[in-house]
Formats: C-alpha cells, sequence, structure tokens
C-alpha cells in the first residue's frame, strides 16, 4: 500500500531521518518504534504532507507522490491521528470533523443537515455516541481521539496513522481502540501504530519498525522478536530494569495535608510524604489527582483543608506562597505549564533561580553556566547547545528540561505529574534515576502517574484515588496491580 | 456552546431592554420619533464597523485602522461630490467599499506577507491614513454647503420612516450572518481562528482568511465614512477620531473574544446597540455634557469586566454530583 524509500529530512544542520525504507500493507498494523527524537513525528509529518522530504520517494499503490500540503496527502488516502489531537474548540463535532471540506448544498452553502448526519455516521461506525453538534472544548481526552478518528475515517483513508493514541485513555477506552483497528484491520485498511507501551505492540501490531537517531534500526514481524530484542535495537544496547527501586533512608514527615476540599473537584484528602519518600498517587485520567496537586500548589482556591509543612501549618494561595514553603511543582502538560517554548534551555533551567543569580542589577553568567550544567546534565538532556529553544526539542528532552528547571531550586518536597508521559524507554529510566537521586538526597516525592508500573516499580507507599476522592492507600508491601486497578476502577 | 452564547445573548438584549425601560422612565421623550432615529442611525454606523471587526477578531487579529479609514473615504468621497456634482448615492456606496476594501487588502498584506503582527500593522496604517486626510485635505472641512445634494440625501435620508442607515446595516447584518453561518469561506474563519495550527494542517489558507477579513474590516469601514461624512453633512480630518475603542468594547460585551475563535454576528450586533443606547440616552438622562464622554468610557469598561467575569473558566465536575451516587 505505502512504500517509503530512502527518505531523508534534514532541519538545518541537523539529520532528522537518514536514509530510511519501510512498507505498510493493507489489512495489516505496522508498528512503529522508537525513543524520543528518533524521527518518529519526522516520518509522520513527512507522510501526512506537513513536512517535505529532502531525498527520498513516497509512493501509495505504486504512484510516487511530493506532498507539497497536507490536502495532498489526504487526497493520496493518508490520515493521521495526532497523540494529542489538535481541534477546534470553538466549534460542533461535526463541523470539526469537516473542517477545510464541509459538504456544499445550494449556492455554494454549507449543507449542515448532510454535515451533521455524515457526522453521525462516521461516529457510529466507531461505536461512539458523542452528538455531532456538541462543542468541541466539552469533550474529554479520550472523546477527543475518538473526534480524530472519525475525521480520519471521514476521508475515506486507506492508511492511517495512530500517533500515541493510548498515552491518555483508561483501559476500557484502550480496549474499545483496540477493536476499532481490528475492524480496520479486516476493512483492508493499512495501519500505522506509534507507542511507547510493548504490551500494546505486541497486542496490535503485525510488522515493526525501530528507528534510532534518524535511523532503521530494524524492522520484520512481530512475531518474531522479543520485547529484549525491541529495546535493545531502540536504545542499541540491553535496559537490565527499566524501574529500579532505589533504597533511601526515610526521615521525618515533611508535608501533611489534611481534609482538602474543592467544591467541585476533590474532597476531604488526607496525606502525608517523609524525607526519602516517594508517595505515588495513582487513578485514572481525571480522578482529581493533578486538580489536588494544583490546589496544593496554590494554583486554584480550596474551600477546606489545611497543610502542614516542616510542622508549620501553612497557608498557601499563591506559587510564590509554595516555592517559599519549599515546594516544587513539575505540571503535567509540560507545553502549556512547564517550560517556556521560545527561552533557550539555559534560559528556562535558570528562570526559577535567577534571583540568587543576580550579580548586583546583571545575571552572574559564569554561576547561571555553572548552575545549568549541573542540572541539564543531571537529566542528561539531547540538544546541540544549552543556548536551543525549547521549542526546537523533542517531548522527552522538553520534560527533562522542566525537571531540571525545578531541581535547580533546592526544594523540599517535588510534586511531579506525569514526569514520564509519552517518553521513550531510555529517557523514562534517566527520569527515574533522577528522581531516586531527589529522594537519596533527602527530598520528599509526590508522584502522580497513570502508569502503574511506573507507580508501583518506584513508590514506597501508594495512594488511589477515584472520582476525585482516595479510596484506598498501600504500603509497599502491599503492592499488587489487581488491587490498585481495582480500587482505581472502582470509585465510580 | 450554542447554546450558552444565545443565553449570553439573550442576557444582553434583556440588559439592554432594562437600560431602554429605565432612560424612558425618566426621560419618557427618549423613544419619541426623532431621537429614536437618531438612535437606530448611530447603531447603525457602529453596527457596521462592528461586524466588520468581528471577522479580523475571530482570527486573532486587530483592525485599529478602522476610523482612520472611514475618516479617509469621507473626505475622498466629499471633495469628489464637490468636483462631479451630479454622481449617484449608489456610485458612492460603491466607490466607498471598494476603496475601504483595498485599504484593508493592504493591512492584510501588511500581515501575510510582511509577517508584523495586527496591532502594529494596522497601528501603523492607522497614522498613514489618518496622515494622508491632511495630505487630501490640507487640514481643511468641508462642510454641508460644499457637498452635493445628492451625497447628503442618501445618508440622512429615511424610508418607512425609518432612517437608510438603519436599512443599510440591516443588509450588512443579514450578509454577514450569512458569511459566518452559512459560507465555507466563513466557516473556515472560525476554525482559523479557534486553532490556527490545525487549521493549516486541514487545509485552510492563512492567506486567504486574513485577505478575506482585513478586507472586510476595510470595505466595511470604507463605506461608515461615506454614511458619516452624509448623515452629519461635514468631513474632517478629525472625524471617529478614538472611534475603536467603541468598536472593540461592543465587540467584547457582545460576546466576541480577543483570542480568536469564538464571537456571532448577532453578539456584535448586540453589543453595538449596548454602546449606542448608551451614548445616545446620556443626553436625555441630563448628565452634565462634560461628564458624558468619561461615563461612556466608564459605563464600557464595567460592561467588558462584567463579561470578563463572566469568562471565567469553573472548575471540572470530578466529585460525584449531589443526589448521584
Amino acid at each position: 500500500m505505502l512504500d517509503v524509500e530512502r527518505l531523508s529530512k534534514r532541519f538545518g544542520g541537523i539529520q532528522a531521518l537518514k536514509d530510511v525504507s519501510f512498507h505498510a500493507r493493507s489489512g495489516r498494523v505496522l508498528g512503529l518504534i522508537g525513543e524520543n527524537g528518533a524521527g518518529k513525528s519526522t516520518i509522520v509529518k513527512c507522510l501526512t504532507g506537513i513536512h517535505s522530504p529532502t531525498s527520498g520517494s513516497i509512493k501509495v499503490n505504486n504512484t510516487p507522490h511530493q506532498f507539497v500540503g497536507p490536502q495532498d496527502a489526504s487526497a493520496a488516502g493518508i490520515s493521521a491521528i495526532q497523540q494529542e489531537p489538535s481541534m477546534f474548540d470553538d466549534i460542533t463535532v461535526a463541523e470539526n470533523i469537516f473542517v477545510g471540506r464541509l459538504p456544499k448544498g445550494q449556492a455554494g452553502r454549507v449543507d449542515w443537515t448532510a454535515t451533521r448526519s455524515s457526522a453521525q455516521s462516521v461516529l457510529e461506525q466507531i461505536g461512539s455516541d458523542i452528538a455531532p453538534s456538541t462543542m468541541m472544548k466539552h469533550l474529554s481526552v479520550a472523546e477527543r481521539h475518538m473526534v480524530s478518528l472519525a475525521q480520519a475515517l471521514s476521508t475515506d483513508a486507506q492508511l492511517i496513522i495512530f500517533d500515541e493514541p493510548t498515552a491518555a485513555l483508561s483501559q476500557a477506552e484502550i480496549h474499545h481502540l483496540y477493536g476499532i483497528i481490528d475492524d480496520l484491520k479486516a476493512a483492508g485498511k493499512a495501519i500505522i501504530f506509534i507507542s511507547h507501551k510493548f504490551d500494546e505492540i505486541f497486542r496490535i501490531c503485525d510488522d515493526y519498525v525501530v528507528l534510532r537517531d534518524g535511523e532503521l534500526a530494524g524492522s520484520g514481524l512481530i512475531s518474531e522478536v522479543s520485547k529484549d530484542d525491541l529495546i535493545a535495537q531502540m536504545v542499541g544496547r540491553e535496559l537490565s530494569e527499566i524501574y529500579p527501586k532505589v533504597e533511601a533512608q526515610i526521615g521525618e514527615e515533611v508535608l501533611r495535608v489534611d481534609r482538602f476540599t474543592h467544591p467541585s473537584e476533590f474532597a476531604d484528602i488526607g496525606f502525608a510524604v517523609r524525607r526519602g519518600e516517594i508517595l505515588g498517587f495513582y487513578g485514572l485520567v481525571g480522578a482529581g489527582r493533578t486538580e489536588l496537586m494544583e490546589g496544593i500548589f496554590g494554583l486554584k482556591p480550596v474551600t477546606d483543608g489545611t497543610v502542614t509543612i516542616k510542622g508549620q501549618p501553612i497557608k498557601i494561595t499563591s506559587t510564590q506562597d509554595a516555592m517559599r514553603a519549599g515546594l516544587a511543582y513539575v505540571p503535567e502538560d509540560r507545553q502549556r505549564h512547564g517550560a517556556i517554548l521560545p527561552f533557550s534551555i539555559r534560559r528556562n533551567i535558570s528562570l526559577p533561580k535567577l534571583q540568587d543569580l543576580a550579580r548586583g542589577i546583571f545575571v552572574n553568567r559564569p554561576a547561571e553556566s555553572r548552575l545549568v550544567d549541573t542540572f541539564a546534565d543531571r537529566v542528561s538532556i539531547r540538544a546541540s547547545s544549552w543556548r536551543q529553544k525549547v521549542s526546537e526539542l523533542s517531548g522527552g528532552n522538553q520534560q527533562k528540561v522542566v525537571i531540571g528547571k525545578w531541581l535547580a531550586t533546592n526544594p523540599d518536597i517535588i510534586i511531579l505529574d506525569e514526569p514520564t508521559k509519552g517518553i521513550d524507554v531510555g529517557s523514562k529510566a534517566a527520569v527515574h534515576q533522577a528522581i531516586g537521586d531527589l529522594v537519596k538526597a533527602g527530598l520528599a516525592v509526590v508522584l502522580v502517574s497513570s502508569e502503574l508500573e511506573e507507580a508501583l516499580g518506584i513508590s514506597d507507599r501508594l495512594m488511589v484515588m477515584a472520582r476525585g476522592r482516595v479510596v484506598a492507600e498501600y504500603d509497599r508491601a502491599d503492592f499488587s496491580s489487581e488491587t490498585v486497578v481495582a480500587a482505581a476502577a472502582g470509585g465510580i | 456552546m450554542r447554546r450558552i452564547l444565545q443565553e449570553r445573548e439573550a442576557i444582553l438584549a434583556f440588559v439592554i431592554a432594562l437600560i431602554l425601560l429605565g432612560v424612558t422612565l425618566r426621560a419618557p421623550d427618549y423613544l419619541d420619533g426623532s431621537s429614536l432615529g437618531n438612535l437606530l442611525s448611530t447603531w447603525g454606523l457602529l453596527a457596521i464597523l462592528v461586524m466588520g471587526q468581528l471577522g479580523v477578531l475571530l482570527t486573532r487579529g486587530i483592525d485599529l485602522s478602522q476610523a482612520s479609514v472611514l475618516a479617509f473615504s469621507g473626505m475622498f468621497l466629499a471633495q469628489l461630490s464637490q468636483v462631479m456634482p451630479e454622481l449617484p448615492a449608489l456610485v458612492f456606496v460603491i466607490l466607498a467599499i471598494g476603496m475601504g476594501a483595498v485599504l484593508g487588502i493592504l493591512n492584510a498584506s501588511l500581515i501575510t506577507f510582511a509577517g508584523i503582527p495586527p496591532i502594529i500593522a494596522t497601528l501603523g496604517t492607522m497614522t498613514i491614513i489618518r496622515g494622508m486626510i491632511y495630505v487630501l485635505s490640507g487640514g481643511a472641512w468641508i462642510s454641508s454647503h460644499e457637498m452635493s445634494e445628492a451625497f447628503k440625501a442618501f445618508p440622512a435620508g429615511a424610508n418607512l420612516g425609518i432612517p437608510n442607515l438603519f436599512w443599510v446595516a440591516t443588509v450588512a447584518f443579514i450578509l454577514f450572518w450569512l458569511l459566518y453561518n452559512h459560507r465555507p469561506a466563513g466557516r473556515d474563519v472560525y476554525a482559523y481562528g479557534s486553532n490556527p495550527d490545525a487549521a493549516r494542517n486541514a487545509g485552510i489558507s492563512r492567506l486567504k482568511v486574513e485577505f478575506l477579513v482585513y478586507s472586510l474590516s476595510g470595505a466595511a469601514a470604507g463605506l461608515c465614512g461615506y454614511l458619516w461624512a452624509g448623515r452629519f453633512a461635514i468631513a474632517y480630518t478629525q472625524a471617529a477620531e478614538g472611534r475603536e475603542f467603541a468598536i472593540i468594547a461592543a465587540c467584547v460585551i457582545g460576546g466576541v473574544s480577543i483570542t480568536g475563535g469564538r464571537g456571532t454576528v448577532l453578539g456584535a450586533g448586540l453589543g453595538a446597540l449596548f454602546i449606542a443606547v448608551v451614548e445616545t440616552s446620556l443626553p436625555f438622562l441630563r448628565i452634565n455634557p462634560f461628564l458624558q464622554l468619561a461615563v461612556i468610557g466608564a459605563v464600557i469598561l464595567i460592561a467588558v469586566a462584567a463579561n470578563a467575569l463572566t469568562e471565567r473558566r469553573p472548575g471540572r465536575q470530578i466529585l460525584p454530583r449531589e443526589g448521584q451516587s
């Protein structure tokens, strides 16, 4: 169906893709595997006409194509569902599905009846009961993926690319998606599936292609490889353990939260963390964990409850209060809340420390460089120089910049919200290593994670939230995936 | 969302009705023939400008040059009526729209080709065009007796007892409503403003969208230039100076978001009506004439602030609602 031959792409001095060749066949799922920055997104962008390749050819059904814009790719039968679907919040679901190609009726007017009914039928085809007249902004993350999928199907695409579609979905929604992919396969569509989750790759894919540093590192039938083979091809080395538990000295209690309550988002939350301890918060997406952390960090008003830091009751009404009290918060959405994308890595990391780096009215440059060197190295950011803009980095490296920035403030308690979301195996290990170093250094870590292996792997204790409340609490000795998952789902 | 917007518009209409009621209770002659005509004409002029601005705001831009385009068009056409007194009103209308559209295209070119942010680009053209009026007129005014009769008759006239300005604005309202609700080009404006990157990926051309909205904004301003000069029977260099505030405020009060993607033609029309009511009712309430401008500004700011407060996002509903298990 799709033949990609010796595809290369340069951005200025950076070779993002080099001589990559692969094939996707009708009725089969091709897994596209690689670390962040390995070139997966670049391939997707070349295939969907957003970037044009520097050299190489793309053939669809043996016809060579030069995509000038996204319209061309769509006309050739290629459609993609982005990792974080970028949709139009202020218009309806139906209009989102047909944006840019609304059905026309008399005299070139938009045929709204046809728009709604066609939208309805595509949504039904994927078993979704979203009303076409709903405004996009009222949809949950999972529903946005469904609309994105409906959009892809409505173009009658022959090749559908799924770019990490399950990152934000619950278990039930993921199973629903698998069903849809199986149906698409049966209907003879070719599918490219990008994922960092190995169980998923082995469940859904028939073939695989591994990329490393923009080059092809391996390909073949999924039935003929093991997880360890794939990891070895991805990182070029064996990873003995993905979730190492670092043993740290557990000290005195530094943060205690009691009866924490918000009018609509969470109620009656109580917990405590000690020095050297990693306290995990597990739950389904939308259980209220992020909202709780934002409440603690002074980002939203709460109606009841107290925060005690190092034995002192403390009132936090702003992030400045929180930072002064020794709290740091690494948010989930690194692009919107964490990193300042147009700034360099250097300026991002030194940002919260500028006060200490001041020499008179100037910034002490050598001290800034030392600080940035220390913390950027500690989370092993991959970049051409610390002057590179954060917007030019891959997702994993952006997250490392955000973590590095907060490490630089030397907090007592650090709240990490989904620190490894959308990050590849190699960087995950580096992030976990960094978290281990934090607790060894006597910090207390509050870790919000939706990834069960991670939450169980590195936490000392685990709180499970559902529907805005803590529904269960476990010590490490009592960890078991079955009970934790049941608790997280049982709060409904 | 459509439901909430319509609710918002209903609330605004209700507030306007309340103000009208309050004013007529205190000054029963406010809704008499001639002053009602004054309200409708004031609304007409402002509403056309506001509907032109709507599209620009939807694309996350702003057009600050409208008042200058208005004054320039009024001056140029008034001079033309001196030279060619036999020209009929329709020619002035067409010329006004065309000239405004050309100036709008100039704005769009600066923004799309030269990559200048809309606020800077239109601030620049606002100043240049205002300066060109001095070049054109040498600083002189053109007053009533210097204009041709045909020039003045249409903008100051009425049909069926209702001012022509109202009729023109009504036609414009219908055209804008059709464009933004029923034409693919108009819907592309919403998609573009809602998410420019995704819109480009969906094959919506930034060039087309921006040329459309800025030329419409310019055309609306050009048309109003003629209507303004004819209605007040004067063309002068400072005409409509500072009107930008009322235009943008009307949009915001009408629920148009300056961050793009959100706003309706009906809302824009109602926002203009709110301001027109406030402006025309103050003299009837015997507010000190020297205070009126400040009062208008304050009322508009209060209305915009009230709007901003209702825009605040409430928290998400995560906890089970009461009575639900």
